[in-house]
């Protein structure tokens, strides 16, 4: 899967529910200490599943190098 | 992705149902569903349950991909002010649900409905409890009608939001998530103060 010019990135309302970890087909998500979801972006392709499917619409596709 | 055993956990879910309303002392086994996540995030310090291992949440998302709309939720839904109102809600029912069952044990008469959505009072007489004391039914009753709730109200949502929007104000999920918060914060604090000691000492 070619990686795309947007990665993924959770944001601090994250319920921690795990939904993001089955959608990522790269396993790029991990889940720290119950608390959040986090996004690998260097494994992340952007394809923007996460997103789609997270409950609670936290995640959002951010253009790389964009860190604000 | 090779699946695990794990992900076929929602046909416990499926079966917990199909044995509650053949016989309604079945609903005893839920306690293992709030049991085990409250186990998992006080000694493992995770949210493996939800992550993992969650029957109802894996249900609604096999069954959020016919019958969900997948729009996105409204932003209150994921506010701490009303994820954290809907847990003390819960646990107050959740009390007076014990509440009644204490009752029941004290000699009051066994209350054979199940209460939908804390209003709607189904009857439920066919079933036969004989088997077991009238207390011990009481809390089937009780608990049968918690998890009927939250099921109705976790099928409405996945309908209207995305499939897997109970998790977001699910009270075990709120909880969980706030026992991980709590343990997180207390081994930062405990990491800070030895990092001053070792700065200290050096």
């Amino acid at each position: 899967m070619a990686k795309s010019k947007k990665y993924a990135r959770v944001g601090r309302e994250c319920v921690a529910c795990g939904s993001c970890l089955k959608a990522c087909p790269r396993g790029a998500v991990r889940i720290v200490s119950g608390v959040i979801a986090r996004v690998d972006q260097e494994i992340c392709v952007g394809c923007g599943k996460c997103a789609r499917l997270c409950p609670a619409d936290v995640i959002t596709m951010v253009e790389r190098g964009d860190e604000k | 992705m090779k699946r695990k055993w794990y992900d076929y956990l929602w046909i416990a879910e499926i079966a917990y149902w199909g044995l509650g309303l053949c016989n309604i002392l079945f609903a005893w086994l839920g306690v293992f569903f709030f049991c085990i996540p409250l186990f998992i995030a006080v000694f493992g310090g995770n949210k493996a349950y939800c992550n993992r291992y969650c029957g109802r949440g894996q249900l609604m998302g096999l069954l959020g991909k016919k019958l969900s709309r997948n729009a996105p939720p409204p932003k209150f839904l994921r506010s701490l002010w009303f994820r954290y109102g809907f847990l003390t809600f819960f646990m107050v029912m959740f009390c007076l649900m014990l509440h009644s069952t204490y009752m029941v044990f004290t000699g009051a008469p066994l209350r054979r409905t199940l209460t939908l959505l804390w209003v709607f009072k189904l009857p439920w007489q066919w079933v036969d409890v004989s088997i077991a004391a009238p207390w011990m039914a009481q809390f089937a009753f009780g608990f049968f009608s918690i998890m009927m709730t939250s099921t109705v109200l976790g099928l409405l949502t996945m309908i209207l939001f995305r499939p897997r929007s109970w998790c977001v104000y699910c009270p075990m999920g709120t909880m969980t998530q706030g026992i991980c918060r709590f343990k997180q914060g207390r081994e930062d604090s405990e990491n800070g103060r030895e990092s001053k000691k070792d700065r200290g000492t050096a």
